[in-house]
Formats: structure tokens, sequence, C-alpha cells
């Protein structure tokens, strides 16, 4: 039963969709992260005066550099959030009736 | 009122520590903290405290009966309340109080360790969190273990578990000391055994649903006292920003140099090394790991982490505008500093308590007396909290990996694997006070940093690899994470932060330059992985390649996951 269960899935070609969508989707959003967040750490290292250079008063380049990865950090989640709940959910509930039927 | 040279740097010091060289290190042993006056309206706060998350332990003790309930709460908690929960699991009060004192301190450099404390969560969500709910029962050694020998790979990922358990412990524990000193002026010994027994009682009558509420609970008041903190500070400004951080650099004495980043970083190595351990050890913690599994399905999974990297960044903001309020609110104001002996007033040097406290005296500025005990109990409670969920993940390991599953061979009923785990609940809250007791004049600072990266090392690669590697094999993960536990504890010991700091040994003498391993260690995990599964050609071997497809499949649609229970 089980083993029909797994070959009715892999065999389903939504499930080989939904697995190339999601991974894509996952690596896209995480080398945005990781693109930002070492973009910003080898700033720290390598050109550390580049974030102290004053954009409003005494605010410099820095905050808002900052502030910018903490937002996208949470606002990626929820992107990543609203796809997944809604079309890759949809497409997995898909499979999972076809394969039961 | 007394100088209390840097008291809670050993509390604090740890993640600041692992990219300063040591310079923060050499405070955390300094000086025994001494006891401030008395202090009732926190006390009396904190009691509140007990006597609310010891009524959710009554209720939640009705609550938990079977396996399920005591380690992932009935798998009924939604994604919103473990957000919160996983928020307050990170909302440690060495984070509250020591970013808000890097930032008095330093400014900028404050934002960086945040940062880096929080970009882990956007990729355990989009790597790890749903395949770890579709595979997992209780513990991380679930999926590590789920088509790969499970006596050896349970032991392996209970030695993490432990060690990173114990290591965090040992450093949440002699923060409760030095805290109860300083916010409540009791005795160091106090807290310790006070924290031990009452964790004990959260985790063993209450199981993971009284846990998860009191990390909830602490999760909302510190939130909201922070909130406060940070609203009362932009009020002095009329939410003028600018104005803000110009009042800050007129009165700082490093002046424009708080707006850009500092002398805290030493070197490109250990700037990339430390967002390294940072970043995957968070998807290596046991006791943030095993939050996935307490609820429904994947998509709670999911929003759990997304509300909680909410609370976390939003968390961060406020602390890097709490570190700026303590400057423009505290710096001109002599009540809260002791002279030096020339009679001068340096306000890094000189602050009450040290600069960790420069929170608490920030909370007394803005909001008196009352909010001043408000926000001591709360400090104080978020250690309670965090502790218990170290137990927890703790004992799981213990009973669920190793007496049920390696000792007892699976061959166990439910209730005697409930009973050993209350049991070693107890006897790893006993070690705990034992352990707090025998540290309180250790340096203990390295130890979050090194838990960090035992966790980004020995736990992330196995879990990582036995989710998406095909031909990852028992020997492999073995070989691979082991190696990974043992580097970066060596390297850590090696390193200036033990080797200098802690050993007593000559300044740059270290044989281990660099004071975080993670830059090393986790992509030599990784290769003796590799290696030592592409090089195993046993039958086992085999056998589990071919068990792969099976677990993906359920990885990937949740087909056979564990659901949620009944009640």
């Amino acid at each position: 039963m089980q083993q029909e269960l797994t070959r009715k899935i892999r065999n389903n070609p939504k499930f080989a969709e939904l697995t190339q969508k999601r991974t894509k989707f996952g690596w896209q959003l995480s080398i945005l992260m990781l693109l930002l967040y070492y973009g910003f750490i080898l700033i720290v290292a390598f050109v550390p005066s580049l974030l102290g250079v004053p954009v409003y008063g005494v605010i410099t380049l820095g905050i808002p550099f900052g502030l910018v990865i903490i937002v996208s950090a949470f606002l990626l989640t929820g992107i990543y959030v609203r796809r997944a709940n809604t079309e890759f959910d949809e497409l997995n509930r898909q499979i999972i009736e076809e394969s039961r039927r | 009122m007394r100088r209390i040279p840097h008291a809670l740097a050993a509390l604090t010091a740890a993640p600041v520590l692992t990219l300063s060289g040591g310079v923060f290190a050499a405070d955390a042993i300094s000086g025994a903290v001494q006891q401030q006056a008395t202090n009732w309206t926190a006390i009396v706060m904190f009691l509140i405290f007990v006597a609310g998350t010891l009524g959710i332990t009554y209720w939640a003790a009705s609550k938990t009966k079977s396996a399920k309930d005591f380690y992932a709460a009935g798998g009924g908690i939604t994604g919103f309340q473990n957000g919160l929960a996983i928020a307050g699991d990170y909302m440690s009060a060495a984070s509250f109080l020591g970013i808000s004192a890097l930032v008095y301190t330093s400014g900028f450099d404050g934002l960086i360790y945040s940062i880096g404390f929080l970009v882990g969560w956007p990729i355990i969500l989009f790597l790890i969190a749903e395949q770890l709910r579709n595979l997992g029962k209780y513990t991380f050694a679930d999926v590590a273990s789920y088509r790969l020998q499970q006596t050896p790979i349970r032991t392996l990922a209970a030695s993490g578990s432990l060690v990173v358990v114990a290591l965090y412990l040992i450093a949440q524990m002699v923060g409760a000391g030095k805290l109860i000193q300083l916010l409540f002026g009791l005795q160091y010994i106090y807290a310790v055994v006070l924290v031990g027994v009452l964790m004990i009682l959260y985790v063993t009558f209450g199981g993971m649903l009284a846990t998860t509420w009191v990390q909830i609970i602490k999760a909302i008041l510190l939130l909201s006292g922070a909130s406060f903190m940070a609203l009362m500070v932009l009020v002095n400004y009329n939410f003028n920003i600018g104005a803000l951080f110009q009042a800050a650099v007129d009165m700082h004495p490093k002046h424009v140099a708080i707006m850009q980043p500092g002398t805290l970083v030493a070197d490109p190595i250990s700037a990339i090394s430390l967002g390294i351990a940072l970043m995957f050890g968070t998807a290596g913690l046991p006791h943030i790991l095993m939050r996935f599994f307490t609820v429904a399905d994947a998509k709670e999974a999911r929003k759990s982490v997304f509300y909680a990297t909410g609370f976390i960044g939003y968390f961060y903001i406020l602390t890097f505008i709490i570190g700026f309020g303590a400057i423009v609110l505290l710096m001109n104001n002599p009540e809260f500093f002791r002279p030096g002996p020339d009679g001068t007033i340096n306000p890094i040097t000189n602050m009450l308590g040290g600069t960790n406290m420069a929170a608490i005296h920030l909370a007394r500025a803005v909001g008196g007396d009352l909010f001043l005990g408000f926000i001591s109990a709360v400090a104080f409670a978020t250690i309670l909290a965090v502790v218990s969920g170290l137990t927890l993940a703790g004992a799981s390991a213990v009973s669920h990996d190793l007496y049920a599953s390696v000792f007892r061979r699976g061959r166990v009923n439910e209730q005697q694997e409930i009973r050993v785990s209350k049991i070693a609940t107890v006897c790893l809250g006993i070690l705990a006070i034992v352990l707090g007791i025998a540290f309180e004049q250790q340096n203990i600072a390295f130890m979050v940093g090194l838990a960090f990266a035992i966790a980004a090392s020995a736990n992330f690669p196995i879990i990582f690899l036995s989710m998406f590697w095909k031909k990852l094999t028992t020997r492999g993960a073995l070989i691979g994470g082991f190696m990974g536990l043992i580097s970066a504890t060596v390297m850590v010991i090696l390193g200036p932060t033990v080797w200098e700091s802690v050993l007593a040994h000559p300044k740059g003498s270290a044989p281990f330059p660099y004071d975080n391993p993670a830059i090393f260690s986790v992509p030599l995990a990784f290769i003796a992985t590799w290696l030592f599964s592409v090089t195993d050609k046993s039958r086992n071997a085999a056998s589990e390649e071919a068990a792969f497809e099976a677990q993906y499949i359920r990885s990937q649609t949740g087909i056979g996951a564990e659901g949620a229970s009944a009640h």
C-alpha cells in the first residue's frame, strides 16, 4: 500500500512540478538573503568606511542598509509563506488526492 | 552604590567575543558582581510571573498524557503561537541586555550582531522547515536517522544536542546568578537554585505545553516592555530619528564613530566565520528545532518561521533604539554613574552595574521605579523560560533518542519513555544547579559562541544532507558529524578566547588564531560526510540510498507525517 502510494506519487508529473518549483523558489530566496547578508558582512570586513558615508544628517549609509536587511528577512519569509501556503499546498493537495484514487 | 565592572559580561559577551578577539573576554571574569540593594518591586513582579506560569503548568499537566503531549504539546500549537515561542527562545536576557549594551558602547556594531542573529531564520524556512516538520516526530534525530541506522545516528545527534544544551545551560545559569544580584539584590545561589527548581517543575509536570506557554508569555512581556521603552525614547525626540542620532553623536565620547562599523570586527576571516556560525548554528539548535514538531503540519511550520522572523527582527530594531536612547537619556545623568577616582565620569566604564545595565537604567529613566521593577522581572523571567526549553530538549535527547531508540532498541512503551524523560529532566535540572554554582567564578563567555559553532558544524550538516542528499550513508554522517563536533570544540579551545582568556596563556600564543571556528569546521564536516559516504560501498549504504525516495516523497508532500493529536 505504502509502496503503491510512493510509486503513484513518483509517477505523477505534478510531483516533479511541485518539487522543482518549490526547490527553485527556496534557493532563489536563500541566495538573495545570503547575498544581502554576506554582502553586508564583506563590506564590514573589507571597506567599513563605506557604511560610514553620511546620507541624512549624521545618519550613515550603514543604518538604512542594516534596517533593509532586517526588513527584507521578514519580507522574504512572507513572500515564501504566501506562495507555499497557496500555490504549493494546492498542488500538493492535488497530488495526494490523485494518488489515493 | 558600588561599581560593578562589566557585571554581565559573562552573560552577554559570547556573541560579542567571537568578533572582538578576546577584548570582552577579559571583562567576563574580572571581579565578582556586587550585590545591589533589594528591589522589592522587581521581586514581587517576578513572583506574580512565577505564580501565573505555575498555574499554566497545572493546567498543562492535566493535558499532558501521551509522549506526543509531553514532547510536542500534542502537535496542537498554532503557527502564530509557535512563532512567538521561537522568538522567545531567541530573545534571551543576553540578547536584550547585551545587544542594547553593545549599541550603547559602540553604536552601529550592535546592529551587525542583531543582523547575524536574524538572517538564519529565512534560510531555515526556505530550505529545511517543512521537511523537518514532515519527517520528524519529537527530536531532530528523528529526521537525521530516518533512513540511516538508528543506533549510531541517534547517538551522534544526542551527543550534538546534549553538548549544545549543556553549554547554553551553563551560560544561562551563571547569567541568572549574576542578574539576580544586580536586579533583585539577592544572592547568586538563590537564583541558580530557584531557576533550577522552577524549570524542573515546568518541564516534568507541564512538558512542552507548559514550556511553550511560559515562553509565549515571556515573549509578550519582553516585546511590550521593549516597545514601551523605544516609544518613550522616540517621544522624547518627537519621533525625529535624525535628532535622536544627532544628539547621540554629540553626547557619545566616540562621537560620529558610533554611526559606522567600529573596532569589534578584528579581520575578514573572523567576520565571515561569525556569520557562518550564526546563520547555520541557528538551524542546528536542538531546542529551536524541537519547536517545529509542536505544530500541526508544514503549513503551520512555515507560518511559525514567518512570525518568529517578524518578532525577532522587530525586537532587534527595538534594542537598537533602546541602545541609542540609553546614550541620549543616560549619559548626561550622573545618577546612573559612579565617578572615577579623579571625580570625572566616563560614560562607558563608570556606569553603575556595568554597561550591560544600560537597558535596565533606561527603564528607570523612562518609566520610573515601577517600570524598572517590571523590566528587571522580565529579564529574569527570560532566563527561566529559555532554560526550560533547553532542558526539555536535553531530556528528549536522553529519553527519546538514547533510552528508547539506542538503549532499548525501540522496545519501550510510551509511559516508560515519558518516565525516563522526567527523570532526565530532574537530573539535568540538578546538574544545571551544580554547574551554575561551579562556574560562578569561571569565564563562561565563550560558551554560547561554542554552542553555535557546534550546532553549525555537527548538527546542521547532518540534518541538511539527510534531507537532500541521496547518497548520504550512516558511515559518512557518523564520521562527518563527529568531525564537526570535535573540530569545532578543539579549535575553540585552541583559539584566543579559551587559550588566552580562560587558560591564561600569554596573549598571542593561541595555536588557532580565530575566535570562531565555523569557517573551517563547517566545510570540514560537509567534506568528511561526503567523502566517507561516497566511498561507502557496504550493503547498508546501498539500502540507505534506496530508502531515500520514500523519505523524499514524505518530506515533500507530508504523506505519513505525524499529525496533531485528537484533543
